[in-house]
């Protein structure tokens, strides 16, 4: 029997809960000792259209979702319709028994299907808002999970209603649980067991990249809310007033990246969440801040463009735009994390690395890795002791034993020693976005000129002795060589392991530290791959095209996705041909 | 107490001679001194554009940033470090025209921020492109039949937004710019001071005779500061009609500034705060918080 490794998938109209009921149920499960790997699937509307979201359950870390579902847990009939296809053969289907749907599309399959007065039982015991309620606890009985994971959850995510509603949905659970058990298929194979386990969080990638910046120490955020990067504006406004933020929704990006500017020049660490079309916003606010040196953290989001393109959906369509936006030439630094652990760490990083460095870090994401939730056992986040390295940083006794203050000294590693203007009478000193002399003056002096570009993108020869080298999977000698970055990690390696486990012989380079290219760590790992096979969630082969620059090695072929839907591990292998 | 030597420097500015710039900036380190401001207790942030320069004429903290984007920068600075006097210092295309926006809701956040607009009707440094001040007809290389825009009103802008410091400056008039200036150093909240100065090259039709012809002192005619409404009627004289009020056209203390009302700055300047202040109860609880 499957015990605990099944993928649910909760179906509905927008407005009907479904995020929240999903994300409530990978909560519940979590807390019974399992892992989870939540992905929501939803249009850009407020009501109506088809959302969903799929739950994927394992006893190990589950690292990505897959096509087939065992438990549809339909909200509307339109739900079936949709979804059929990715039932597996005796999966089962939870839908209330006034919605109707074509019943022809299940003739030839071998599926249960589990008619419930789901609407009836929340109208009766609560609400009709609650059926999304009934529906999760219908799931518990039909998979033997015990209801009380459910209730405790639905409990919290209602307290605020007061005691009412969360006593409403209580009833709610436990009537329609009693008859989901009544009515559960006895050759329905699927089954959760409760494990035993440490404590554990579900998060998303912005909730991690959010924790990790507020304990390294970010102290100013300005933003205008744009999916999938919101939740990180608004992580970051809630805990403002506990942690001690300042905290910006601005009238746009462009005045976003300009406070951050004016932010870091005062001394703080400061960092804009947003997406690519807000990052095209920002475009000659990062080029001031690379003329003025002046360190920011800036977490980039990506979907599907060009222009609003995709506005909920996912893409690694940005990779080339964060590596060269802005006019002129200036160093900077990009870091795109592939798990929830490795975005806290690179908040921590980035933050350090635009300090030690004073440059731009940007944090490049994607609305799968930003939106989609795993279960992460808590103690792999040490919140306490988070390195912080401010770089070069004066204070006002150190000033005192020098004559005079150059913010823009030439030195060996192009990082000037800062000193926060005004804090001693010495740092007194013009910050422009003009060439300028080593006193931030303005200067159009050719040799000036030339000694400051160099400075500044001397700086990078150093970062790059921070960048992580790829990550690597399987076993050395392979036939194929997946090579990927960023989010794709989960359903990359899971490719490499079905291959391996099928007899083939594969495995994976995949790269989370971009630009500057740990590029003698790349070609290690590539110069001896016999058939490199790139994967991406892009039109262009935008790594593909990196690494030719940068290492000069070609891929044998590339598996690109630019559908708008994140990538599996049955995709990777069904466009391998596998 | 500092001296105007105290924020000189030994760089002589670009401008042509004659400019209204070197009024704004004569004015502006009077205005310091008898603030009794040092440099380094200011930050003096500029756009871009002639007049934007006047930081590199300087000795004082500046911010020389981008056309149209001072005043998004000096607000970030500003909250980060709400004890230093934020002064911008940007011409009327900056302000006005790439940095409209940015006004429209620094006035009504109410950001404890100067804000001096050079405005002399013209694009100088790009050496003569009408701008958004510019006269509705007014012949540019960019206009050539006489620009079809109407111009901006930038004082009836601010107080339509609710602004609490709108006044009118003119670069000729030292003694008057100057006490604008300290007044508005001194203001709680946004301080617009928008100063009439003519471009000697470009805009040769509004010379200083022709802004001393058009110009009159509020004070002298009794308009009372603190009537909004009155204010309102001043602020339409200027653009479209040929009498151009100078001096406070509103004012009011009664509004808190933006940085007053952000709970974390209760607790001083952001930039003055350590990294970490939590207690250990503090970190386990935003773990407790996704578990």
């Amino acid at each position: 029997m499957p015990i605990n490794d099944m993928t649910f998938r909760i179906g509905g109209e927008a407005g009907q809960g479904v995020e929240s009921g999903g994300a409530g149920f990978a909560k519940a499960l979590a807390r019974s000792g399992l892992h989870v790997c939540g992905v929501p699937d939803y249009y850009s509307r407020i009501r109506g259209g088809h959302n969903f979201f799929t739950i994927r359950v394992g006893k190990e870390p589950v690292l990505a979702t897959t096509d087939h579902v065992e438990v549809l847990i339909a909200l509307t009939g339109e739900t079936v319709e949709r979804h059929a296809d990715s039932l597996t053969p005796g999966s089962a289907i939870i839908i209330d028994e006034e919605q109707s749907y074509s019943e022809e599309l299940l003739e030839d399959r071998d599926v249960h299907v589990m008619q419930l007065p789901l609407l009836q039982i929340a109208k009766d015991e609560g609400s009709e808002v609650m059926v999304n309620t009934a529906a999760l606890a219908a799931a518990a009985a039909l998979t033997e999970l015990p209801l009380e994971a459910v209730v405790e959850v639905v409990g919290e995510n209602f307290a605020k209603k007061g005691s009412d509603v969360v006593d409403a949905n209580r009833r709610v659970a436990e009537a329609t649980f009693a008859r989901a058990r009544e009515a559960s298929p006895p050759s329905f194979l699927w089954k959760l067991e409760p494990l035993e386990s440490p404590t554990r969080v579900v998060l998303s990638g912005n909730q991690a990249f959010a924790m990790g910046s507020l304990v390294a120490g970010c102290k100013f955020v300005a933003g205008y809310p744009m999916t999938p990067a919101t939740s990180v504006l608004e992580y970051m406004a809630l805990h403002a007033d506990d942690w001690g933020l300042v905290v910006k929704h601005t009238e746009s990006e462009i005045a976003a990246v300009n406070m951050c500017v004016g932010a870091a020049n005062a001394g703080v660490r400061a960092m804009a969440p947003t997406s690519g079309g807000g990052f095209d916003l920002m475009s000659e606010g990062l080029s001031l801040a690379g003329m003025t040196e002046s360190p920011l953290v800036i977490y980039l989001a990506g979907r599907p463009g060009p222009a609003t393109g995709l506005a909920t959906r996912t893409a690694q369509a940005d990779l080339f735009l964060a590596m060269h936006a802005g006019h002129g030439e200036f160093p900077r630094v990009v870091l795109a994390p592939h798990t929830p652990q490795a975005f806290f760490e690179a908040a921590i990083r980035a933050f350090n690395i635009a300090e030690r460095y004073q440059l731009q870090v940007i944090v490049l994401s994607d609305q799968y890795a930003a939106a989609s939730i795993w279960s992460v056992d808590a103690s792999v986040f040490d919140v306490q002791n988070v390195p912080i390295d401010r770089g070069k940083w004066l204070t006002a006794e150190d000033l005192e034993k020098v004559d005079s203050y150059k913010r823009y000294a030439l030195t060996d590693d192009g990082v000037s020693p800062r000193a926060i203007a005004g804090i001693s009478p010495k740092a007194v000193y013009l910050t422009t976005g003009n060439e300028h002399r080593e006193d931030g003056h303005i200067t159009e002096d050719p040799d000036i000129s030339a000694a400051m570009a160099d400075k500044r993108l001397r700086k990078l020869e150093h970062a790059l002795t921070e960048m992580q080298p790829p990550l690597r999977h399987g076993p050395e000698d392979a036939e194929i060589t997946f090579v990927s970055w960023g989010s794709t990690y989960g359903a990359v390696r899971e490719a490499v392991d079905a291959l391996n486990r099928g007899g083939d012989s594969a495995n994976m380079v995949h790269f989370t530290d971009l630009a500057p290219l740990p590029v003698s760590a790349a070609r290690d790992a590539l110069s001896t791959a016999r058939r490199i096979v790139t994967v991406e969630g892009n039109v262009e082969g935008q790594l593909e095209r990196h690494l030719w620059d940068e290492v000069g090695i070609r891929a044998n072929a590339s598996i690109r996705k630019y559908d708008g839907r994140g990538f599996t591990a049955n995709y990777i292998l069904e466009s391998f041909g596998g | 107490m500092a001296t105007v030597t105290d924020f000189s420097n030994d760089i002589r500015p670009t401008w042509c001679p004659g400019c209204g710039d070197f009024g704004i900036w004569n004015a502006l380190k009077r205005a310091l001194v008898q603030a009794d401001l040092t440099p380094r207790e200011v930050m003096l942030v500029s756009g871009i554009g002639c007049g934007s320069k006047i930081n590199d004429y300087m000795t004082i903290n500046g911010l020389h940033t981008l056309h149209g984007r001072a005043l998004a920068v000096a607000t970030g600075y500003k909250l980060a470090n709400h004890a230093m006097h934020v002064i911008c210092v940007h011409g009327d295309g900056d302000g006005y025209g790439m940095g409209g926006n940015h006004m429209m809701h620094a006035v009504r956040r109410n950001i404890g921020i100067l804000d001096i607009v050079q405005d002399n009707h013209v694009y100088g440094l790009t050496k003569g492109q009408y701008s958004p001040t510019s006269q509705a007809g007014f012949r540019t290389k960019t206009s050539p039949h006489g620009a079809l825009d109407r111009p901006v009103n930038p004082l009836a802008l601010a107080l339509s937004q609710g602004a609490t410091f709108a006044a009118r400056g003119f670069a000729l008039d030292l003694r008057n710019l100057i006490e604008l200036m300290v007044e508005g150093i001194q203001h709680r909240g946004y301080a617009l001071i928008d100063v009439m100065q003519p471009c000697v090259t470009f805009n040769k039709g509004m010379d200083y005779d022709w802004f001393t012809e058009h110009t009159y002192q509020l004070e002298d005619e009794g308009h009372d500061p603190s009537d909004r409404m009155a204010a309102m009627a001043r602020a339409f004289e200027y653009p479209g009609g040929e009498r151009i009020p100078l001096g406070i056209i509103y004012r009011t203390e009664d509004v808190p500034s933006y940085e007053e009302q952000v709970p974390t700055l209760e607790a001083g300047p952001l930039a003055a705060q350590p990294l970490r202040t939590r207690p250990s109860e503090d970190y386990r609880q935003l773990l407790q918080e996704l578990a």
